[in-house]
Formats: C-alpha cells, sequence, structure tokens
C-alpha cells in the first residue's frame, strides 16, 4: 500500500522506535524566538547541556518588537529585557540571531521560507502553534511548547507519536474573489476548532493546487485552528519555482538536483487517509469571523447569527457568550457592522502578495475617518520588497500607517493593541477574547477585504471599493 | 518533573467550552523570562469579573479544575501550564483537550484526564451541589472517582505518559539514552544545514 506524505516523512526523520517508549524523530531545523526560549536556554544552563546542532538553530526577534520606527527605543523594560535575553542566549550557544531592525529579521514563519531555510520533507519545529506555516512546503512542521524547545536544542530529536492523517480536499476552482483566507476560514468552520485533534492535515485539490506558495502558508497557517498541529501541501512547481534562487537553496545544477528529489515529496495515488474531509469550492465565498473562535465563521454577504442557529448545547451557549463578548445583535448584516480598527499583517497575511492584494484596493482611495489602519509586513525583506514596488506610498497616500515588522496586533505584545470595545478587521488567525487587546474585538478576515472595510469603516468586500 | 500518583482535592467547574492558552493565560505575560509566579495572571481578565468561579471563596484551594470541551487550544504558550500549576491545578478534566497544551501538560506532571461530556457533567453537578466535595485522580489506575457519590470513570492514558509521569522521567535525560542512535542518524541524512549560510551578523554569506 502507499504512503502518505506525512508517513514519508515522519519514516525518513526515525532516528528509533524501542518498545514501550515514543518513538524518536529527527528535527532538521529548530526556530527560535524571543517568547517561548528564555527558560529552555535556562534549563540548558541548569543542567550543563549544550545546544546539540546550533547549525540546525535560527532565532529571530518578532514576538515583542515595536512597529515603530527602528530610530525609537523598546519603551517596555520587560519587553527590551527578553529580546536581550535573546540575544545573549544566541550568543552562549553559538546560534544565528536576527535581532530587531536586522536585514533578515522579521516573524519567524516568514523569513524562513523566504530565506529559502524551509525545504520540502523537513521537519521542523518552533515554539510557536503557527508553524503549520511552513508545512506549505511539503515539510512536516509543527509548534512546541518551552519544555520541547529545550529537549530539541539538547537533543535535536522529539518523542512523538503518530499522528493520524487527515486529507481535506478542495474540490474545483475558487470563485473569483475568493482569496487563501476564505479557504482557511472556510477548512476550520467545516472542521471545528476541534476537527482536526491528532491529525496531519494534508490539503490537496485544485483550490489548493491553484494557491501560490504564499496562499498555501495562509492555509496551512491555520491549521491550529481546527486543531490540527501540522497542516501540510504536497511539492509541486509552484513549490520549486518559489524556492529556486534563494538564499538557503541549492545554487545551480545542485538546486534541480534537489527539485527531482523534492518532486517525489507527494502522497502516493494509492495511500489512504484516516479521514477524507470534502469542501465544494464552489461554495465559498469572501468570509469572516463574528465570534471567539476561529470556526465562527460567516459570509460577507451574511448576517450575525443567532444562538438558536446552533444544534448542540456546547455551541450555543458559545454562541451566546460570545455575541455578548462581541456586542453584536443576531440577524445584522454583517455589512452594516463598522470597524474602528484595521490590522494588515500576521504570520497568516503580511507577505508580498497579501500586501498586493490590500494595495490594490486600496490605490486612489482613502481609510475613513472612524478608522485607525495599520499595515505591518512580515519582515524586513518583506518590507523592502514593497517598498520596491511603490505600496508603501499607496498605503500611505490612502491613509494607512505604513510599520516595521513583527507579530504586532496579531497578539499585542508589543504596544500595538485594540482598547476595551474597539473592533478590529484583523488578517490575523485568532479572534480569541482580549487576543489584540483587553476587551477587543476581533473579526478575522482577507487582506482583501481588510483594506476595503477600511476604506468603506464598515465591513465591505474588494468590488464595492473598485466598482 | 516530580513524579504524579495520587491527586485527592476538590474541584472547580468551569463550565466553559473552548477555553484557549489566551484566556488561561494572556499574551501580556508572556513577557516574562522566568517560569514561576505565572499564577497570577491565570484566567485574568475572567478573574477580574467578581461572578468568576474562581472569585467563589467555596472553591478556594481546589486542585482539579472541571472544564467544557477543547481546553488549552491555541497558542503553544507552555506559560499555560505553569499559571495553572502555579495556581495550584494539579489535574484538569475536560471532554477534550488542545494537542500542544496536552502535550506540554505531560512534561510539567499536569494530568490530563479526557472523560466522556457526559461524565464532565455529573462532576459538574456534584461540584455545584457540593463544593468541598472529594475528586481523586489516579494516575496508576487512570480513573477518576467521586467516593461520596460511589462514581468512578476511567480516562485514557497512553502507557508511555503514564510512566513518564509515576516515575517523573526527564524527557531529555531518556532521549539522550538514545545519543548513539542520534549520532548515527545524523552521519546518514542528507537533510541540509545552515552551515556556512550566514556571517558571524547573520548576512548572508553563501
Amino acid at each position: 500500500m502507499g504512503q502518505t506524505l506525512y508517513e514519508k516523512i515522519w519514516q525518513s526523520h526515525l532516528v528509533t522506535a524501542p518498545e514501550g517508549e515514543a518513538a524518536l524523530l529527527y528535527i532538521d531545523l529548530h526556530l527560535v524566538h524571543e517568547v517561548t526560549s528564555p527558560q529552555a536556554f535556562d534549563g540548558l544552563r541548569i543542567n550543563g547541556r549544550r545546544v546539540r546542532r546550533p547549525d540546525r538553530t535560527l532565532a529571530t526577534a518578532d514576538h515583542n518588537v515595536p512597529t515603530t520606527p527602528l530610530s525609537e527605543p523598546v519603551t517596555d523594560p520587560i519587553s527590551r529585557r527578553q529580546l536581550e535575553a535573546l540575544e545573549e542566549n544566541c550568543a552562549e550557544f553559538g546560534i544565528t540571531v536576527f535581532p530587531r531592525g536586522h536585514e533578515n529579521q522579521g516573524i519567524v514563519h516568514v523569513i524562513g521560507p523566504e530565506l529559502g531555510v524551509t525545504q520540502p520533507g523537513m521537519t521542523i519545529v518552533c515554539g510557536d502553534s503557527h508553524t503549520s506555516t511552513h508545512g506549505a512546503f511539503g515539510s512536516l512542521a509543527f509548534g512546541i511548547g518551552t519544555s520541547e524547545v529545550e529537549h530539541v536544542l539538547a537533543t535535536q530529536t522529539l518523542p512523538q507519536q503518530k499522528a493520524k492523517t487527515m486529507a481535506v480536499v478542495v474540490d474545483g476552482p475558487a470563485p473569483a474573489g475568493v482569496t487563501a483566507k476564505d479557504i482557511a476560514l472556510a477548512i476550520v468552520k467545516t472542521l471545528g476548532t476541534g476537527g482536526g485533534a491528532g491529525s496531519v492535515i494534508e490539503y490537496r485539490g485544485q483550490a489548493i493546487r491553484d494557491l501560490s506558495m504564499e496562499g498555501r502558508m495562509t492555509v496551512c497557517n491555520m491549521s491550529i485552528e481546527a486543531g490540527a498541529r501540522a497542516g501540510l501541501v504536497a511539492v509541486d512547481e509552484t513549490t520549486i519555482d518559489y524556492l529556486r534562487g534563494r538564499p538557503g537553496v541549492p545554487q545551480g545544477d545542485d538546486f534541480e538536483a534537489a527539485a527531482a528529489q523534492w518532486r517525489t515529496l507527494v502522497s502516493d495515488d494509492d495511500a489512504t487517509f484516516d479521514t477524507v474531509i470534502t469542501i465544494n469550492a464552489a461554495d465559498l465565498a469572501p468570509f469572516l469571523t463574528w465570534g471567539t473562535n476561529p470556526a465562527q465563521v460567516v459570509a460577507l454577504n451574511g448576517a450575525v447569527p443567532s444562538p438558536e442557529d446552533f444544534a448542540d448545547e456546547d455551541s450555543r451557549a458559545a454562541a451566546e457568550r460570545s455575541l455578548t463578548y462581541m456586542g453584536l445583535t443576531p440577524g445584522t448584516p454583517i455589512r452594516d457592522i463598522p470597524v474602528d480598527v484595521v490590522f494588515i499583517g500576521s504570520c497568516t497575511n503580511s507577505r508580498i502578495e497579501d500586501l498586493r492584494a490590500a494595495a490594490a484596493v486600496a490605490t486612489g482611495q482613502q481609510v475613513a475617518s472612524s478608522v485607525r489602519a495599520l499595515v505591518v509586513p512580515g519582515s524586513h525583506r518583506v518590507k523592502a520588497q514593497a517598498e520596491a514596488e511603490g505600496l508603501d506610498r499607496i498605503f500611505t497616500a490612502a491613509g494607512f500607517e505604513w510599520r516595521e515588522p513583527g507579530c504586532s496586533m496579531c497578539l499585542g505584545m508589543n504596544p500595538d493593541q485594540l482598547t476595551a470595545g474597539q473592533r478590529s478587521a484583523s488578517t490575523s488567525n485568532r479572534n480569541f477574547e482580549g487576543r489584540q487587546g483587553r476587551g477587543g474585538r476581533t473579526h478575522l478576515v482577507s487582506p482583501a477585504v481588510a483594506a476595503a472595510t477600511a476604506i468603506h469603516g464598515r465591513f465591505a468586500t474588494p468590488d464595492e471599493v473598485l466598482a | 518533573m516530580k513524579a504524579v500518583h495520587v491527586i485527592e482535592g476538590r474541584g472547580v467547574p468551569l463550565e466553559r467550552s473552548d477555553v484557549d492558552t489566551d484566556q488561561i493565560i494572556p499574551s501580556d505575560w508572556l513577557k516574562r523570562v522566568e517560569r514561576t509566579g505565572f499564577g497570577r495572571g491565570l484566567f485574568s481578565e475572567w478573574r477580574d469579573e467578581p461572578s468568576f468561579i474562581l472569585n467563589n471563596p467555596d472553591y478556594a484551594g481546589a486542585t482539579v479544575l472541571v472544564s467544557g470541551p477543547r481546553f488549552g487550544t491555541g497558542s503553544s504558550r507552555e506559560h499555560a501550564v505553569w499559571a495553572l500549576m502555579d495556581y495550584g491545578f494539579e489535574a484538569i478534566i475536560a471532554p477534550s483537550f488542545g494537542d500542544i497544551f496536552k502535550n506540554n501538560s505531560s512534561k510539567q506532571g499536569l494530568v490530563i484526564a479526557q472523560l466522556a461530556p457526559a461524565d464532565v457533567d455529573d462532576l459538574n453537578g456534584f461540584l455545584r451541589d457540593d463544593p468541598a466535595t472529594l475528586i481523586i485522580v489516579d494516575v496508576e489506575k487512570a480513573s477518576v472517582e467521586v467516593p461520596a457519590h460511589n462514581w468512578q470513570r476511567t480516562f485514557a492514558l497512553d502507557p508511555i505518559t503514564r510512566e513518564r509521569l509515576l516515575n517523573g522521567w526527564d524527557d531529555i535525560g531518556l532521549s539522550l539514552r538514545h545519543e548513539g542512535e542520534i549520532t548515527a542518524f545524523e552521519s546518514r541524512t542528507s537533510s541540509p544545514t545552515l552551515r556556512g549560510l550566514f556571517d558571524a551578523n547573520g548576512h548572508v554569506a553563501r
């Protein structure tokens, strides 16, 4: 019987599978950031352990960094201390680190792919649940906690139990105006926040194959929102074209040799999955979240749902709580809801293609006077590319703030936060209570919808702007 | 970590679903570089509501938290586990859990007991009726007992996690016993490294 892509990667990274113990999986690449690593480095020091493979470890500052001009200091002393700790720890243990302002610095899940250090067939971990992003390259990538960060630093392995396999097939071409983010939201809605638990998802079907690498990263990024630790997409020419010429990949003939091997990183035709979920792409439309968990999704054309719309008691109770927190009334048309803040950024949607999509909508337009709109590129490389294309000037002329890279308002660990009661249209991944700032109300949307919403001051689709 | 055998204590019925790790410990708390002191941040936004159950003195000192489905979803922050344990919780009972949270808990000795929704409803009922109800979570037997109601259920606990909890084993120490196999793997893998890619200042060198 054939193997799924997950099974191939699992098998090729198995160090040992001793009787009565968890299997030990080798980790090819360990990405590190400032928030989930300081306690792990402390653990190494306490136990007199070293970092086994500094040459398989790469660190960047992202969660805490302010997005204000680099000439301004990090004003929060606790954030500053954590950023300094990352640099000190990397210096002590011999790890390459990109501190705030470095040309390669950016959100950890943006820089790995753009530098070409994320490659097909690898196992990749990071102390961050959105590590699933890297699965877009046909790699097995998943988030880990700080104890596991310490474990990988010390051993370059992780004890793992084999996951179940799930295929999510988005069948047929996506209708015009439907973006990768809409596909991701539709998948989370279909699976629910726990539907992917215990599984590694492989995204398949024409609507997935048609996506660019940026789009595939958006879809894989939100695997965790459906409860799955990892999501992946098989390698094809889109993958290889994206990687060609990037700093971390082989160059010239060596690249073609690597690419030939990467092309084998697909599920075999006769492989079987434990679960297969099929979504008809023709049913997709621009979506957003209305509640406080990422499965609470509705179409832009729709209305705020009512708790009675949900069959089971848990979902009804959750809906009631969400509506109260979000300050919404059932039946309100989505397009009538005003927003205060628009955030374009995060590891879900801060890549060059996301910024192009938003800029295409913002060109020659003006942000509504009631709205604060922020654009936070995912990395310095994305920022430089966008500026070379003139996107920054489009945004600033339209009244958007053009800021320095980082995780920013996705989780509000830096000063970019919502205040209580403020409503955002955000291209990030989590609409949890208080996620973007205490009392803040988050609606997850695509970059194009975010830009149109900024201009109208209420939820809107690009066709309302471009018409 | 410390070995865990039996947890005997009182419980708190949280009665909420999708309790994500941002609720358990808000991101503002993640700036700290220490591993201790997170108990004060546990559910900090909810604890500002006077009616929140952890503010009810009848449930003070409870060591078992009973929740609705999908507890600990979202962010991978192990700080959520540190906060729960620092506050005094030793076991969490719910119909389902986030995968990463479950994993993180097992590294710290926080016991995760997954019970059917109807069984969790039973427990909620017992605890609402009498906050002093004694709950016993037994790792060896993988069981949850409420002696006052002659009520007992077992939960799935994989044998590896069970052994680690009972013995308080350090995962890194366990893995390093296989150092020879790790080295052998490294000598045969062709997966690329970062060697030579960046100079000492992190600039691309090749």
